[in-house]
């Protein structure tokens, strides 16, 4: 399928447009449990070698969005019930998430979920599950992820479940990484952190973005410090992405200013009303 | 006993406490030989009953399912690899088929009970062992027969006899059987350690075991995985089958054994593999120690509920076992 059957969000994207895109999702839903309709219509689209950030309050579908690219919507019962999703060109809805990790697309899950249990260092090794290169090629990987998390080579030793949140963002990302990904789909890794450890982590982030090539969709409520990192993003409400930008414009936006960058500027309409107060308490928090 | 003459109205509960309290020690201390044959005994079937458990353990702690067909899996891999032998088969040919009929199992199992009910509440999955275990019955019964048979000892090179030591002011004797079994086991045991820590697949079992979802979101397989873990169960079925053959016969009514294994898992905690082997051998030894020394006194028969009075305790002391894994919470 072709992007051209979700024309309202192709029309809004032309910084995108311009690159070879990665990955698509059109207009895609969601059902949890066969009844419960979370996502009613995400369409998204992110470049080769692009970071894109994918905003949103607590329960507005983030997590949704990369479980339904990743495949792991299943565990939880849920279901794509219309759309596609298009990898490097492919539909990838019906893959496992083995097959997807095998192609280059692999998620960092919300709450970093390390293996509590492993090492640090062995949690790493499974991130290699799916390669085939051999033990050089692996072992090589493990002194980069090192390299760019110095501290987890402090910590190689430790159980993933004694190491800080901080670590364990570091452990989850560097995991993730080595299955040699193409794209990383990364759930609120800010989440719970300090901000100093947020800051280091999305440095590492463009890092790695720059120098290893590595795509990324980041899911955040952190939409100050998303839109700082990220070259275009999707606001996502309800289930639905009720604005996208290039991230210099969004963040000049006002009604993001408002509602998720905490800078008021005078009386302005809510994007949905209603839920205007609890939003802006959220976000000014 | 001059206690009893001087106070004769207490003299009955004296004796009583004594016979509890102080008569099986001065026995033991009596005769170190046979407390030495007692405790080789225990330990000898508190292995098998580890070994049991072990195999639940593998599976609890992969797939989350509380495999009811675990001592199903030890009667039909004895009887696969006996029946093989009866067939006509040479014993080592036999014993490969049997591995790979262990293999098969897992694999359909996976296929056609864990991979349709992937999701569904722990209680389906618990009540779909029970389907996979009378399925084993009948296909058991169908294929070899439901006479006892005899395990094949001699063919496989497992040693008979016993060696007896002159020790201890008496005689100890070890059958020869029980001490091969007791050195397979134990390097069972530490392959699957190695296996763990050291390898690929190993290190998934346990990030598998540690989270579904996460080791999903890494790409691990938790088809390939959950067939690996049955299988691995399946090996420890059989050898538990031919060493619990050995001692007695085999036929279904060996499946009893299996439910010694829920006090050993209690005790040692179900996703503890230190556990259940620890927890096996405490269980082996004190049927045996209590059956021997303090039988007598209430009749004998309490092998048939020791283990389950000391569960029980630690239910209500310690439902975690000895060894139940730690929660690492952190945030
Ligand atoms: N497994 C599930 N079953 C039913 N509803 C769910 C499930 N997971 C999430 N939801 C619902 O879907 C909505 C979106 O959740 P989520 O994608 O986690 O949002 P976000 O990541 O943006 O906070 C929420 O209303 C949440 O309650
Ligand atoms: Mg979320």
């Amino acid at each position: 399928m072709n992007l051209t059957a979700d024309s309202q969000d192709q029309i809004r994207v032309p910084s995108i447009a311009q690159g070879e895109r990665i990955l698509s999702v059109n207009n895609i839903e969601v059902i949890y449990n066969r009844v419960i309709l979370v996502l009613k219509g995400v369409s998204l689209e992110v470049t080769r070698g692009g970071i894109v950030a994918l905003l949103g309050a607590n329960g507005a579908g983030k997590t949704t969005t990369l479980k339904a690219i990743s495949n792991l919507l299943q565990a939880g019962r849920g279901e794509v019930t219309k759309g596609t999703i298009e990898f490097e060109g492919q539909q990838v809805q019906h893959l496992s998430p083995n097959e997807l990790v095998r192609r280059g697309c692999i998620q960092v899950m919300e709450g970093r979920m390390c293996f509590g249990h492993l090492t640090i260092e062995e949690n790493l090794l499974t991130g290699a599950f799916t390669r085939r290169d051999g033990q050089a090629a692996i072992k090589a990987d493990i002194e980069k992820v090192y390299a760019y998390f110095p501290r987890l080579r402090e910590r190689r030793a430790s159980l993933a479940g004694y190491t800080s949140g901080g670590e364990q963002q570091m452990c989850a990302i560097g995991r993730a990484l080595m299955s040699k990904p193409k794209m990383i789909l990364l759930d609120e890794p800010s989440m719970g952190l300090a901000p100093q450890v947020v800051e280091e982590i999305f440095e590492i982030v463009r890092d790695l973005n720059a120098r290893e090539g590595v795509s990324f969709l980041l899911a955040e409520q952190n939409t100050n410090m998303a839109l700082r990192y990220a070259r275009y993003g999707y606001i996502l409400e309800n289930g639905r992405v009720v604005m996208d930008g290039d991230a210099q414009a969004l963040s000049q936006n006002a009604d993001v200013k408002e509602f998720y960058l905490g800078v008021a500027e005078g009386k302005r309409k809510s994007f949905r009303e209603g839920k205007h107060y609890r939003r802006r308490k959220r976000w000014l928090a | 006993m001059h206690v009893e003459k001087q106070r004769p109205a207490g003299s009955a509960l004296m004796h009583f406490l004594y016979l509890i309290f102080i008569d099986p020690f001065v026995q033991m201390a009596q005769a170190p030989d046979l407390l030495a044959q007692t405790l080789w005994e225990g330990l000898v079937s508190g292995m098998l009953y580890a070994l049991i458990a072990l195999g639940f353990v593998l599976i609890f702690k992969a797939s989350g399912v509380f495999n009811f067909a675990q001592g199903i899996m030890v009667v039909f891999a004895a009887l696969t690899l006996v029946g093989l032998y009866e067939a006509g088969v040479p014993a080592f040919l036999a014993l490969a088929l049997a591995i790979v009929v262990m293999f098969i199992l897992a694999f359909v199992v996976e296929r056609s009970v864990l991979r349709p009910l992937v999701g569904q509440p722990d209680i389906i999955l618990f009540m779909a062992t029970f389907g996979i275990t009378y399925f084993l019955i009948g296909f058991g019964e169908i294929v070899f027969g439901g006479d006892p048979k005899v395990m094949i000892t001699a063919p496989l090179y497992l040693p008979k006899g016993a060696i007896t030591y002159h020790t201890l002011g008496g005689m100890v004797q070890l059958q020869k059987i029980d001490i091969a079994a007791a050195v397979i086991a134990s390097l069972m045991v530490a392959g699957l350690a190695i296996f763990f820590s050291r390898t690929r697949i190993g290190r998934a079992l346990r990030a598998v075991a540690d989270s579904h979802e996460a080791a999903l979101s890494v790409g691990i397989s938790l088809e390939q995985i959950w067939v690996i873990v049955w299988f691995a169960a399946g090996l420890v079925a059989l050898v538990t089958g031919i060493f619990w053959g050995a001692r007695s016969d085999v036929s279904f009514a060996l499946e009893v054994i299996a439910l010694k294994a829920l006090p050993v898992l209690i005790l040692g905690g179900f996703t503890s593999i230190p556990g259940a082997i620890v927890g096996g051998l405490i269980i082996g030894l004190g049927e045996k120690i209590v059956e021997f020394y303090w039988g007598p006194l209430v009749g004998g028969g309490t092998d048939a509920w020791f283990a389950y009075v000391i569960a029980l305790l630690f239910l209500l002391f310690r439902p975690q076992g000895l060894f139940g894994e730690r929660i690492i919470e952190r945030i």
